[in-house]
């Protein structure tokens, strides 16, 4: 029973990129290299290649070549949504991001929640996506949080998991039973942390800065008690948990003593949490409240620390794209939510790996390598013989986050305005030429 | 030039608050006369905007445009189409297709006003947007402690009473009382007082025992509306009354007491101290509409260099 991904065919791409700096830490290189692709794999990697008849080249200096980025988290939109993003659209935005496999989220309309849904949607993949797309499917029937979905048969048809994202799971019962049912299907749960009776209508993180707006506050714990719950239960079943989204400092103490039992847990964190705090949000601009909510500052330095260590495993988008009159009304009034495939690496890059919080062999492992790993991909790597998955960036690259140039069918960005460093210009997936600058 | 809204009690420095209020004392002569009209903002166009109920507020801008004899009007979401599901965008764009020269809005949902702004060419006064701002009530509140207390307000101890968390006077009141120097306290039940409001720069208290410091006591009504069922804010009105309701024993002598409205007898002030001569509540009523009043004229016609002739007040 494999994970799939699902994308439109082609031939795959002959390129040589010549002199770019090769940052991959599974095949342990940093160094200036050329990287040969032949019908969709790599060929070569070297120094002074040739570049074969009918191979495009492309000038590498000054940039980098990095495996490309897998996530673990994106919000489709499709079925149901098509207004906001559908595969086309969210592919595009994902080969701009540098993305060369992404996972939709279940919470769609209808939701994924039998083999009959993801046939139905797999075969748009086929048809639309150019990047690879897998999906998860629903933990309960409809997100309905009672009855289990027939987690097998969806296992079998391909899914990377169960999720009720968008909510928490349903009961500490609900959890325990797809914690063990999730052993014969070989796949993990992933859980949005949330408990909803401390949630109190709130939109924003309970602090100092909702004070000052009066705008109901999400407490810390909200998310670290539910953590608990459920590291508590995959404990006792030694069931195999996905942490999404995490956003607190309360939190990883939970996963760090999960971790020092050695339980099967993982976890991911947000562009948006690692960067952003709720300093922010007193521009009330609605495209900067998500769920989890901006953290103060000592979380997000908690969350990079994590990410840096390892206690988190991974970078996941939380991709959540909104149409625009539904983002353009009073804050609280908003969805929650922020698009996020094609500003990720830039805002990591330029925030993180050049403020010295995280260097880039480490943000590369947590975007590309981790994440494919736990979804039971081929490692992006670049090594010769392997599939290209790869993107190119400009490092120096400063360009400003503009609504119009955006591939992705909505807006919403929390760095819409914002001036960003650092910046894809080709992106191979599967072999595949799916974005390049210059096209 | 760049309209000029007021969204915010952060919107005004200190020396912008004063002239505001030293702006609506020169008012004060034309509410006594029998002819209480002025002719400064004539042919201006003034609309009021309110999604949420209001009486003091709504009644105080409308005499207050009238008294400066702009020509206003009133819309309601209630039967207009908003209720047709139009976006605050929309009735926006259309009110201002009217080219009014003031749009008052009041709404339930923080930043409403500051997001309708943006779509129109037309000033926008906050007149309370959800538990953020109501920067007129602010104002008012500093007009009346300034006629009772004298001008100088630095120093003066307030304490706030009640539920701050669902209020937006407390929150505009807290900074504008801390921006004319005043000394801001919040007391009331824990679950009523906003996490890590400290930042703000005030004191908590949890109970009214050191109430007698205070110079002013000003009193919140609990904000029933804004409670989700089952939140348990508190065990029940009774309790809270028995804890935080302001009662004749608990009045010090010289005590002022004040209240943005509307009160609640028997819960958060006792009927006596209601109808005691040191609650202001009356005056408070009364300094909104010459503070709006000064609003509306600092909005349209601002000040520079202009003498009380040009404002039709001499």
């Amino acid at each position: 029973m494999t994970v799939r991904t699902w994308s439109r065919g082609g031939p795959g791409a002959d390129v040589l990129v010549r002199g770019a700096r090769v940052v991959d830490p599974l095949a342990g290189l940093d160094q200036t290299l050329d990287v040969l692709v032949r019908k969709g794999r790599i060929a070569a990697v070297g120094n002074d290649l040739a570049a074969p008849a009918r191979v495009r080249v492309v000038e590498g200096e000054g940039r980098l070549l990095l495996p490309g980025f897998v996530d673990l988290h994106t919000h489709l939109r499709t079925p149901g949504r098509e207004d906001e993003e559908d595969l086309t659209t969210a592919s595009a935005a994902a080969a701009a991001g540098g993305y060369v496999a992404m996972f939709g989220m279940a919470n769609t309309d209808p939701v994924v929640d039998s083999a009959a849904v993801l046939e139905g949607l797999a075969r748009r993949a086929g048809a639309e996506a150019t990047v690879p797309t897998g999906f998860f499917a629903s933990l309960s029937r409809d997100l309905a949080g009672r009855q289990l979905t027939e987690m097998y048969e969806l296992a079998q048809a391909g899914v990377v998991g169960f999720s009720d994202d968008g909510k928490p799971v349903g009961s500490a019962q609900l959890l325990r039973r797809a914690l063990q049912y999730a052993k014969v299907t070989d796949r993990f749960v992933a859980v949005h942390a949330q408990d909803d009776s401390l949630m109190g209508g709130g939109v924003m993180h309970e602090g100092a800065v909702s004070a000052k707006l009066g705008l109901g506050g999400i407490p810390a714990i909200a998310e670290s008690a539910d953590v608990a719950r459920a590291l508590e239960v995959a404990r006792y079943e030694q069931g195999r948990l996905h942490l999404c989204h995490l956003s607190t400092a309360l939190a990883l103490e939970h996963l760090e003593r999960a971790r020092a039992l050695d339980l099967p847990v993982s976890a991911e964190a947000c562009p948006h949490h690692l960067t952003l705090t709720d300093e922010v949000v007193t521009s009330l601009d609605s495209n900067l409240k998500m769920n989890p909510p901006l953290r103060a500052e000592s979380d997000r330095r908690a969350i990079v620390s994590a990410l840096r260590s390892g206690l988190v495993d991974c970078v996941a988008t939380d991709h959540a794209p909104h149409a625009q009159q539904e983002k353009e009304v009073p804050f609280e009034a908003a969805p929650f939510g922020t698009t996020g495939l094609e500003t990720a690496f830039a805002v990591l890059y330029g925030e993180l790996v050049l403020k010295k919080e995280l260097s880039l062999a480490v943000l590369v492992t947590r975007m590309s390598q981790t994440p494919a790993r736990l979804a039971g991909l081929p490692v992006p790597t670049l090594v010769s013989g392997e599939p290209a998955d790869f993107c190119l960036a400009d490092g120096a690259a400063r360009w400003t986050v503009e609504a119009a140039a955006l591939h992705s069918k909505s807006t919403n960005s929390a760095w819409l305005g914002q001036t960003l460093q650092g910046r894809v210009t080709l992106t191979v997936a599967a072999g595949r030429i799916v974005f390049d600058d210059r096209a | 030039m760049a309209k000029r809204d007021l969204l915010s009690i952060d919107d005004l420095t200190r020396a912008e608050a004063e002239l505001i209020l030293e702006t609506a004392e020169s008012f004060l002569p034309v509410l006594q006369r029998d002819i209480k009209k002025v002719p400064t903002l004539r042919g201006r166009t003034i609309i009021n905007m309110f999604y949420e109920s209001s009486t003091r507020t709504l009644t105080s801008f409308e005499l207050a445009a009238k008294r400066l004899s702009a020509d206003t009007m009133n819309v309601r979401a209630a039967g207009s189409a908003v209720d047709k599901g139009e976006s605050l965008k929309d009735t926006i764009l259309t009110l201002s297709a009217y080219q009014p020269d003031i749009i008052v809005m009041r709404h339930p949902q923080i930043g409403a006003c500051l997001l309708a702004s943006r779509f129109t060419q037309a000033s926008v006064i906050n007149a309370g947007d959800g538990k953020f701002q109501h920067p007129s009530q602010c104002l008012l509140d500093l007009f009346t402690m300034r006629q009772a207390l004298g001008r100088e307000l630095d120093g003066k101890k307030v304490w706030i009473v009640g539920d701050i968390l669902h209020s937006r006077v407390a929150r505009s009141d807290i900074a504008g009382f801390q921006l004319l120097g005043m000394d801001v306290t919040v007391a009331g039940p824990p679950s009523l007082i906003p996490r890590d409001v400290e930042s703000l720069g005030v004191s908590v208290e949890y109970s009214l025992d050191r109430l007698a410091e205070a110079d002013v006591v000003y009193l919140l009504r609990m904000q029933m509306e804004r409670m989700q069922e089952g939140a348990n804010f508190i065990p029940s009105l009774r309790e809270y009354s028995t804890l935080y309701g302001m009662t004749l024993e608990r009045l010090r002598p010289g005590q002022k007491v004040m209240h943005p409205g509307p009160i609640n007898r028997g819960v958060e002030i006792s009927p006596e101290v209601a109808d005691h001569p040191d609650t202001l509540i009356l005056e408070q009523v009364e300094a909104g509409l010459a503070v709006r009043m000064a609003i509306l004229y600092r909005t349209i016609a601002g000040y520079d260099e202009r003498s009380a002739d040009e404002r039709g007040v001499a």
